[in-house]
């Protein structure tokens, strides 16, 4: 992330010496720690990471215990958020499912960007016929709305968490690649890359050192807004019983189980919902000011 | 012929380089001969868009295919042609055999490594040093380009130095390897004047003591007294004039290069009155002239000017010019006719 603030102060003043990697990670915290809702997107964001790692510390009961005489309790001091229709606690379900969630999230978002990364680069640096091939079938893969893929492919390969995320990540490729082809195609026509290349170098080597360096702050950005749109496709797909299997705990799962008590017991929708609104506006406030802080427009 | 093929280390013959657009082909090198001679400086000089850059990048095939593409022609380098090298085998002489600086110092570092690993980059393409060892050298070559307490600048990003210190950093990293041939595309256009004379004077000594050719693409005639032995005119894809420096200064032949060099503000001189220019301007390039291209704003244009194009010839004292004042079809010919667009 170091490549990024470095394109923010470079006009500012060359005869700033020192440990310039340093200077400019501090200008970037700095930016980002101005910024209040990309904290306040941040705080979220690391508390449910927290939440996620130690679910097992926190969650006052076995998820998937089932207790039927204490089914459909709101919430009390012994069951903080209620019990679903089985009788299990909620706040211990919801307490995994971050897990899943997240790890789905970012997973899928790491998979997806990868592929993407890959292919874009490949687009934009060696163009003619490889750029239209890659593209044409970007275009065909995002042609299809997002859950529609995603669903056809879940069906496809079957039911499971490993394939939501197989599937999540697929649809995530055409969006990185568009945006590295894009990156790549402006960052190629720099002169220093005539003047690598004037020296001798590989393709390769002009890729990795020399073009992908320069072309991943978008990336970074578009990768913590993708993992909310991928928490909120995973939950669609769970909650279609497209994704994971009861009785693993899941947000959209959990949904999708309480929906048929909405009207008697609202708290079994209201929290995962809740929960995956938080997350998803977490990212996106973090994504937000990530954008900010690595664009070298927006100095104050 | 002046220059004996046994010392010119890179002989270029007929170049031609068009690019194909979408209206049409644009002849940017047409038919291009020069050559450089060991140890010694070519200056190639010309106004924008005349096809000296794209001469450069021909030399080294670094044109951006299939856009561009040279048409035909020889770029004999130390006896072999380079245009009829393998990609791989170009690889191998770039940088290593040949290298190039370019205009902008600013764009032409990477922003995101530091001028020492950039040196210790290009050496290690060309040579099997480890990390330590490169670096090593990298420092050393801060050290030769003159910048003070290299250890110090070599781990600082480029947007850390100013222009004149990277176009040092620049010079560091093209003669790394020590190239039998340095290209400069207009090395100084982008800086300031005074840094632009500690440049120069820079070039030109690592250039006599590593005893390096050197190819500089300027459009400013100054930096050709300063640096060349010989020089080669450029207008619109040809040479017009190819001559040893003296005489290009106290003997220009060609109209075109007597029109540069009147154009020129003499500072010792106390002039009333506008500047010298040449009339007209540089011909569309998908239209150009059916005769010498330079003909619509000759002086002395005859009607074989704008029906014929001459060859560079060469004229009694040894100099190469194309332009049909210097042979003998000129007397025959009527008078001037001037067709100014």
């Amino acid at each position: 992330m170091d490549h990024q603030p470095q394109l923010e102060t470079m006009a500012v003043n060359p005869a700033r010496v020192g440990n310039s990697k340093a200077i400019r990670m501090k200008s970037f915290y700095k930016k980002l720690a101005k910024n209040k809702a990309a904290m306040v997107g941040a705080f979220i964001v690391i508390v449910f990471s927290l939440l996620a790692i130690f679910a097992p510390l926190l969650a006052p009961y076995d998820p998937t215990e089932m207790q039927l005489s204490k089914k459909l309790e709101t919430p009390s001091s012994e069951h903080w958020l209620g019990t679903d229709d089985k009788g299990r606690d909620i706040l211990s379900r919801l307490l995994y499912g971050s897990r899943i969630s997240l790890t789905v999230g970012i997973l899928s978002t790491l998979l997806g960007a990868l592929t993407g990364i890959i292919l874009g680069v490949v687009a934009g640096y060696y163009g003619r016929w490889v750029d239209s091939l890659i593209m044409r079938i970007c275009d065909v893969l995002l042609a299809f709305p997002g859950i529609l893929l995603a669903l056809a492919i879940v069906s496809v390969l079957g039911a499971s968490t490993t394939n939501v995320i197989i599937a999540v990540a697929f649809y995530a490729i055409p969006t990185f690649a568009r945006i590295v082809r894009g990156s790549t195609l402006t960052v190629k026509k720099l002169e220093y890359i005539d003047a690598i290349k004037a020296m001798g170098a590989r393709d390769t080597r002009i890729i990795i050192k020399h073009i992908l360096p320069n072309v991943l702050s978008p990336i970074i950005v578009q990768s913590t807004l993708y993992i909310a749109s991928a928490i909120i496709t995973a939950s669609a797909l769970s909650f279609l019983g497209m994704g994971t299997k009861p009785p693993t705990p899941e947000w959209g799962t959990m949904l999708a189980q309480g929906r048929s008590y909405v009207a008697q017991a609202p708290h079994i929708t209201l929290f995962p919902g809740l929960v995956i609104l938080l997350v998803v506006v977490g990212f996106n406030l973090f994504g937000d000011g990530l954008r900010d802080a690595l664009d070298p427009k927006t100095k104050k | 012929m002046s220059l004996t093929k046994e010392e010119s280390i890179l002989e270029v013959r007929n170049l031609r380089t068009s690019f194909f657009t979408d209206e049409g082909e644009v002849k940017a090198v047409d038919g291009v001969d020069f050559s450089i001679e060991k140890g010694k400086t070519l200056g190639i000089v010309g106004e924008s868009g005349s096809g000296k850059s794209i001469t450069s990048l021909s030399i080294l095939r670094l044109l951006q295919e299939p856009v561009g593409r040279i048409k035909e022609g020889e770029v004999i380098f130390k006896g072999e042609d380079l245009l009829k090298k393998s990609k791989k085998q170009m690889m191998a002489i770039r940088g290593n055999n040949i290298s190039m600086i370019f205009q902008e110092p600013m764009t032409s570092l990477n922003p995101t490594l530091t001028c020492g690993e950039q040196i210790a980059e290009s050496i290690r393409i060309h040579q099997k040093l480890n990390k330590k060892k490169a670096w090593e050298k990298s420092v050393e070559m801060l050290k030769l380009v003159g910048i003070p307490s290299p250890e110090k600048r070599a781990k600082q990003y480029p947007f850390e130095l100013s222009g004149g210190m990277r176009q040092r950093v620049m010079i560091a990293i093209s003669l790394a390897c020590n190239p039998e041939l340095l290209i400069a595309d207009e090395p100084t256009t982008a800086l300031d004047v005074t840094i632009q004379a500690q440049i120069l004077e820079l070039i030109k000594k690592l250039q006599e003591d590593m005893g390096t050719s050197l190819m500089i693409i300027t459009h400013d005639l100054g930096v050709v007294a300063e640096m060349c032995d010989k020089v080669a005119v450029m207008y619109c894809g040809k040479v017009v004039e190819y001559a040893d420096v003296k005489t290009v200064f106290t003997d220009p032949k060609h109209p075109y290069t007597i029109g540069l060099l009147n154009s020129v503000p003499k500072h010792d001189e106390d002039v009333e009155g506008d500047l010298a220019i040449i009339t007209g301007s540089v011909p569309s390039p998908f239209n150009l002239p059916s005769g010498c291209s330079f003909a619509p704003r000759c002086p002395s244009a005859k009607e074989i000017c704008h029906a014929t194009l001459p060859e560079l010839a060469e004229t009694s004292d040894g100099d190469k010019v194309r332009c049909w004042i210097y042979t003998d079809q000129w007397e025959k010919e009527g008078e001037a006719v001037s067709r100014h667009e």
